[in-house]
């Protein structure tokens, strides 16, 4: 690549500002560089990169016009909503537009009736709950940043949480979608019945990471608020019988709305931080929330503590009260923050694993974190497989990112190897996008391309990620072989 | 299973075939759901030979199979664990694959509390109309690498690409099950349906006939007894019959020559002023319609409320018997149909008659 003798952006900037000034108020545009700052990154934070400009519309009619003008003119857009995302999905393009939904942060409709809420892409997620809360209902999906993060983030991530095993994905709980894509077309999906005529376009739009289109509204189902809730805390010395007391909940026809699992340096962590009570000698904990009607939790907290004492439990509590059921939820949910305070910077993995392999994938990264001298805590959705691994290192160390990238790299390509996947709920982004060529052979790959292009043919919405090119993957390296045949093979390789 | 078969080398060659001749396939499983959709033609394409469960591990509570894997094959696997799929395809025939019902999408009487058939489908391997063999999705509960094209596979009525294997999470069967029924006007059952959704009940399934209201309660049996407790009603002896009628449409209901109408509606919409007679099920959601009233005016009924409509069986099969699209999403259907199949080999004009 060269660089470019003269800078051209202080002139393109003018230009599009111009443009956009047609269409937007003055006030919807920043373009003062320490106004641009705050958008720089997301909850990926080691990834920053300043826009061109950002706008901040307030209609809908506002969006399409922005985006038809950046269409015209060839410019990249990239959609933002609460920036609290993890894979730098909504880091700014230096060419493109930065465009952020923060002002479409209203509740439009609340239907007590038909259980849905339709909302504006910047609610925020505990919002809707809280908003529905005196009807005695909520929206599922519980990300863990669910009092910052936005509901247009968490449909174009699919985010999860910890109850997904029972309610699902973003997907399972929401109806009807309404976007923008890049020539300015409105489009409606989903509907006010269950489902809708034609393809499933609600679903495939869920989890696309803003490279389809913009979305401006959003129907979320709403559930009534189970009777009750209640949590048993089991310790355990040993992570395999942890990992059997999980199949064995399951194998006795048990869903519970929660089942999370911590490791040593995580249950460590997140008792310093927060007493939750934790058994800090344990070498891993099971957390097994369960909840429904009054008369079924309390069955069923039996036949659980029944089968973790079965599984080799050294130990387990219900919590006696809902002030302690809080308490043990706390650790857990301060379990990121806490351990951020046993070093400097943390990098936060995100693998979906089949669960059987548990043991073993936790045991390879323990190898794998004392080869590269660098400590790893655990947290993980024990219930549905998707395991966070959290490193621990120092940004300020030369190299020290580096190392970590390559170590959560092959922390990812084991979840592959075992049968799983790179990104069970934070999404590709910019940071695992040299994975998906591991994951996805050239044909996969060539194929999503293909789809993109139907919504986005100029690949104008927030480029380079999700979705590697093929070039991109021949020069990574590490590329999906399958069946003993290199991809790529009509790439050049250096 | 001793019939277990995998004949993915030659779907994959007679897809080669007719990416080359340009001939387009209609493609078939059981042919339990042929009738569904738009009367098509072109060469058969017959999947029921691939088939065989390819893994289940029920403490995983996943399944793979082949996508001509008989259904009923499916049920017995599971139900050996005691396991089930929850959303209860309906089979409409001895011959139902697993393949056919997830491209038609089909849900039963379970679906508006525990999830349609999209909602159970972690993956599928398929074949595009490039004749390329792909996997989409995966085996666990949560993946969001890639676009999700396994789900858009669901309900596409092969219109996208040859379905070869599915994944799919399964659910434990309740312990317990227990209908009820109440005598109530449709007005009265709608309603109260919808109060019951708003509650923390163990609900399964709630149907009305128009005059008989079933809701059927599942999960430990202490919890379906204070639930019987709480809303009240008699117990529906040979209960099982009759939630196995309704998915299958063998219900009364069902009989006579007139067209079969399926009007999806939010659920606690009061009843539609259309001529015929209804069956109400998924707690409001869904309505069978028999009518011979013309195809605009329903139409028009169930987009008023936030609907669509669907001539599910009899009526004119050369017609359009799916909702039409508004202009600018049909032409993003059309541009996803060149994406997946850009020589429109696969089953063209089954959905819509111009894709």
């Amino acid at each position: 690549m060269s660089t470019p003798i003269i800078d051209v952006r202080p002139h393109k900037r003018r230009e599009l500002i111009a443009v956009l000034r047609r269409v937007l108020p003055a006030a919807a545009l920043l373009s003062e560089q320490e106004d641009l700052r705050p958008y720089e990154c997301d909850g990926l934070s080691a990834y920053r990169e300043l826009p061109m400009l950002v706008a901040l519309p307030e209609t809908v009619e506002q969006v399409r016009a922005a985006l038809a003008a950046c269409r015209e003119h060839g410019v990249p857009v990239v959609a933002r909503g609460a920036g609290t995302g993890l894979s730098g999905g909504a880091l700014p393009d230096p060419n493109g537009l930065l465009l952020s939904l923060a002002k479409f942060n209203r509740i439009l409709e609340i239907d007590e009736n038909n259980r849905t809420a339709r909302v504006q892409p910047g609610v925020r997620n505990l919002a809707i709950s809280q908003a529905v809360a005196p009807l005695g209902l909520y929206y599922a999906p519980d990300p863990s940043s669910q009092i910052a993060c936005s509901i247009g983030g968490n449909v174009a991530e699919n985010a999860g949480g910890i109850h997904c095993l029972k309610y699902g994905l973003t997907v399972h709980n929401i109806q009807s979608l309404q976007f923008v894509t890049m020539d300015g077309s409105l489009i409606t999906v989903g509907g006010a019945a269950l489902d809708a005529p034609g393809y499933d376009l609600l679903a495939f739009m869920t989890g696309s990471e803003g490279l389809l289109g913009v979305i401006v509204e959003i129907t979320v189902k709403l559930l009534p608020r189970p009777e009750r809730a209640q949590v048993v805390l089991a310790a355990f010395d040993d992570v395999e019988n942890a990992g059997n007391a999980v199949a064995a909940i399951i194998a006795a026809g048990i869903v519970p709305a929660g089942l999370e699992m911590m490791d040593n340096l995580a249950i460590r962590a997140a008792e310093q931080f927060v007493h939750a009570g934790y058994p800090v000698d344990a070498a891993a904990i099971l957390l097994c929330e369960l909840d429904g009607v009054n008369e079924e939790v309390s069955e069923q907290i039996l036949q659980v503590r029944e089968i973790l004492k079965q599984c080799g439990a050294t130990e387990s509590h219900t919590a006696r009260d809902e002030r302690e059921r809080t308490l043990f939820w706390a650790g857990r949910k301060a379990a990121f923050p806490a351990v951020g305070r046993l070093a400097p910077d943390y990098y936060c993995m995100d693998g979906t694993i089949p669960r059987k392999h548990l043991a073993q994938v936790l045991r390879r990264i323990g190898e794998m974190s004392a080869d590269a001298g660098l400590a790893v805590a655990n947290v993980f959705h024990a219930g549905d497989g998707n395991l966070h691994p959290l490193i621990l290192y120092d940004a300020s160390k030369p190299g020290d990112l580096g190392r970590v990238e390559q170590l959560g790299g092959r922390i990812l390509e084991l979840c592959v190897t075992v049968g799983g996947t790179i990104t069970g709920e934070h999404g590709v982004g910019v940071e695992k996008i040299n994975q998906m060529c591991m994951q996805f052979p050239a044909s996969a790959l060539a194929q999503f391309h293909a789809l993109k292009h139907a919504f986005d043919p100029d690949e104008l919405l927030n480029p380079g990620k999700a979705v590697p090119t093929l070039q991109r993957c021949a020069e990574h390296g590490a590329m999906h072989v399958h069946g003993g045949n290199l991809p790529f093979p009509d790439l050049e390789r250096f | 299973m001793n019939d277990a078969y995998d004949s993915s080398k030659e779907l994959r060659a007679l897809v080669c075939a007719a990416m080359h001749s340009g001939e387009p396939l209609q493609i078939s499983g059981g042919g339990s759901k042929s009738f569904y959709g738009r009367a098509t033609s072109g060469t058969c394409l017959a999947a029921h030979s691939h088939r065989g469960i390819v893994s289940y591990d029920a403490c995983e509570l996943v399944l793979t199979a082949r996508a001509g894997t008989p259904l009923k094959q499916v049920e017995a696997v599971l139900a050996e664990r005691n396991q089930m799929l929850a959303f209860e395809p309906p089979h409409l025939g001895q011959s139902a694959t697993l393949g056919g019902a997830i491209a038609t999408g089909l849900s039963g009487p379970r679906r508006p509390y525990a999830g349609a058939a999209r909602d159970f489908v972690l993956g599928v391997k398929l074949i595009n109309g490039q004749g390329e063999i792909l996997s989409f999705g995966g085996q666990v509960m949560k993946n969001v690498a890639g676009y999700d094209v396994a789900r858009l596979m669901v309900g596409a009525l092969g219109t996208l690409g040859v379905l070869l294997e599915i994944s799919l999470k399964v659910l434990p069967r309740p312990a317990t099950e227990l209908t009820l029924v109440q005598h109530r006007t449709p007005d009265e059952a709608i309603e109260v349906m919808n109060i019951w959704a708003r509650r923390s009940l163990p609900l399964s399934g709630c149907c009305y006939d128009g005059d008989r209201l079933y809701v059927r309660l599942c999960g430990a049996g202490s919890a379906v007894r204070a639930a019987h407790d709480k809303i009240g009603g008699e117990v529906l002896a040979n209960a099982h019959e009759f939630w196995q009628a309704l998915r299958e449409q063998r219900h009364a209901f069902f009989d006579g020559p007139l067209p079969l109408w399926r009007i999806a509606v939010p659920p606690a919409q009061p009843p539609l002023d259309l001529s015929g007679k209804w069956l109400i099920d998924w707690g409001g959601a869904q309505r069978w319609l028999k009518s011979d009233a013309d195809a605009a005016t329903i139409r028009r009924a169930a987009a008023d409320c936030g609907g669509h409509a669907t001539l599910f069986r009899g009526g004119d099969r050369g017609g359009e018997i799916f909702h039409p699209l508004a202009p600018e999403l049909f032409r993003l259907h059309r541009r996803i149909k060149n994406a997946m199949d850009p020589k429109h080999i696969f089953n063209p004009g089954r959905m819509y008659s111009n894709l």
